[in-house]
């Protein structure tokens, strides 16, 4: 046939070896502009897979290309049917997903909009989970009290060891520290105000609230998150029970109920490493070291401790919520909203932290 | 795969299940399977909802072993052999999972691309054909950058399929792939199977429930009984349903109507 071509294909065509190339049948095609039919021979072909298959819908591009027809008759049996099966749907087109990455300042732009977009949602929850809170005290939102107890058991006890220790661990770097210090002054009593004050006006709530940002805020993050994967959230709306009665309030409830107990919980711990380090290190009596830190402290200490501690407990179960609630549909997204949920409640525990002190300071507390 | 190969030994067996157990600790599934799966069969697993169909498919794919009992490929068995052996059985397996199980952070031509990348030396641009080629077979062309998230249950469940076969493995399994999936999709995907089968000789298991499915591929077929906790059939779906000598299969590949 002088306006025919024949390939003729021999010996292995898998993937798992080496594929040829189609430049020198698009070469034969181009070089010989008379060609109008393509034909195949693989009588010769042992064995073969997909990699048969890709070579020649890419030949059988070429041809269309050029208006040249192809007759696969040559070929092993189903080649032809299956290239047909995979042709049987049309390709997608205009599916918005090869379009140019936005230059920088755009990205800038569309990522700082992003941002400010995000408080009115902020805003929305921090709306609904009031309105549930008050719903709450009315007697009226939809939840379980078995769900509270056992998030309670969960945030509450389950916290315990975790927060000992580090909390035994800073009080007595602040006990170490400071009578290093007073040392040099002889005023190694003083110890005890150091680490009754420091324990109990900021350092029990500030680890405490950092513990469980990473314990439990991570955690109800990546619970509503997979739940919101699962459609499980959407399944609740369905039914006619807001979630955020059903799953945020208790998680709200359990964080702010448990939080004070473990500060002081904390705070206690924190003493009693001071306490160990002042009489085995620095020579102070128990009894001596307990009358000081009762004479450094008293309620209104506590109650700036306690009030910081509680403010955390809203902030964590907020941030842990709030982008439980906002998670995406998958796997990912729960990755992200989980870190993001840590990373936001100790960046507004830090900030907390600061105001607070500052306006306590003022106010004389 | 080779193709010569399995013409050369037709009905050869494939997977011997042999006398399998198949527990959670002790809580035991099913007990006393024995069954052969041929070269090129399309074996279909049946039974009621919780009869451990989809546990079968673990052990058929090496995620889980066998309580007792052993699971043999071209008369290897898979748990007795040591692990680059295990290594090398496995990559003749492919699985696509009851809810499609596509790698999220994934773009659905990079989750079609792994195994390729990992287990082939072909150039990124090679992959990116064959990628294209086997998102067109379960008819996603074009669907190459969309993840998991932004395509629907039906699209994320023949993207699973494309991703079973992408190193074109002598052993497909699929755990229920055309529920969820419109008619003709869910037709497209029959013609298919029966297309791997005969073109590149692929052994299929397939679980599923849907009955037009299971006359139209199915040439081989395990039944597991809930109740009694062990296989009542096994053969040709097609003879099942009329001449199998225990009712409950009958009723069942009738849908219960007599």
């Amino acid at each position: 046939m002088p306006d025919g071509l024949q390939l003729n294909l021999a010996g292995v065509w898998q993937i798992k070896g080496k594929l040829p190339a189609t430049a020198e049948v698009e070469q034969q095609l181009q070089s010989r502009p008379e060609i109008k039919q393509v034909t195949f021979n693989g009588t010769d072909i042992t064995d073969w897979d997909t990699g048969l298959l890709t070579w020649l819908s890419k030949v059988l591009a070429l041809c269309e290309a050029q208006n040249i027809t192809t007759d696969l008759a040559g070929l092993p049996e189903g080649v032809g049917r299956l290239i047909k099966l995979a042709h049987e749907v049309p390709p997608k087109k205009d599916t918005g997903k090869h379009g140019k990455e936005p230059p920088l300042l755009a990205r800038v732009g569309e990522s700082t909009l992003a941002t400010y977009r995000a408080i009115p949602a902020m805003l929305e929850f921090l709306g609904e989970v009031t309105l549930s809170i008050g719903r709450f005290f009315l007697g009226k939102a939809q939840y379980r009290r078995s769900d509270l107890l056992l998030i309670i058991q969960d945030v509450g006890p389950r916290s315990l060891a975790i927060v000992s220790l580090i909390s035994f661990l800073v009080g007595l770097i602040v006990a170490y520290m400071g009578a290093v210090q007073l040392a040099q002054f002889g005023a190694q009593i003083f110890i005890a105000n150091l680490v009754g004050l420091g324990m109990v006006r900021e350092m029990g709530a500030l680890m405490t609230g950092i513990i469980m940002a990473g314990r439990t805020g991570a955690a109800f993050a990546a619970q509503l998150g997979t739940m919101q994967v699962n459609e499980e959230i959407d399944a609740f709306r369905t039914l006619g029970i807001a979630p955020i009665d059903f799953l945020v309030l208790p998680r709200m409830l359990a964080l702010i109920m448990v939080m004070p107990l473990l500060v002081l919980y904390s705070d206690l711990v924190g003493i009693l490493a001071g306490l160990m380090v002042s009489v085995l290190a620095f020579d102070i009596g128990v009894f001596e070291y307990y009358q000081q830190t009762i004479r450094a402290l008293d309620l209104s200490h506590i109650a700036v401790g306690l009030s910081k501690g509680t403010v955390y407990g809203i902030l964590i179960a907020f941030a842990g919520c709030l982008r439980g609630m906002q998670c995406g549909r998958s796997a990912q997204a729960v990755g992200q909203a989980t870190t993001s949920a840590v990373v936001t409640s100790i960046v507004m525990i830090v900030v907390a932290a600061s105001v607070m002190t500052i306006i306590f300071q003022q106010l004389g507390i | 795969m080779s193709v010569t190969a399995t013409q050369a030994t037709p009905a050869a067996a494939h997977i011997e299940v042999k006398d399998l157990t198949m527990a959670y600790g002790s809580f035991v599934i099913q007990h006393d399977l024995t069954f052969t799966i041929n070269h090129g069969d399309i074996f279909i697993i049946m039974g009621g909802s919780g009869c451990g169909k989809s546990t079968l498919l673990r052990h058929l794919n090496g995620l889980m072993a066998p309580a007792k009992g052993a699971v043999l490929y071209d008369g290897t068995s898979y748990w007795d052999s040591p692990a680059e052996e295990q290594e090398r059985i496995k990559q003749s397996f492919g699985m696509s999972f009851q809810s499609g199980a596509l790698w999220s952070s994934l773009t659905l031509a990079e989750n079609v691309a792994l195994p390729l990348g990992e287990y082939t030396t072909l150039s990124p641009a090679e992959i990116s054909e064959i990628v294209s080629f086997k998102l067109s077979l379960v008819g996603l062309a074009g669907f190459e950058d969309f993840y998991p998230s932004e395509i629907s249950g039906g699209m994320q469940k023949r993207a699973a399929l494309a991703r079973a076969m992408a190193l074109d493995p002598d052993i497909l399994l699929f755990d229920e792939p055309s529920a969820g999936l419109d008619p003709i999709s869910s037709r497209r995907l029959d013609d298919l199977i029966l297309e791997l089968r005969d073109s590149l000789g692929t052994t299929i298991a397939v679980v599923t429930h849907e009955l037009a499915s299971i006359f139209t591929i199915g040439n081989n077929s395990v039944f597991l009984d809930p109740e009694t906790k062990t296989m009542i059939a096994t053969g040709d779906p097609n003879w099942l349903r009329t001449d199998c000598p225990d009712e409950k299969v009958r009723t069942f590949l009738n849908r219960g109507e007599t």
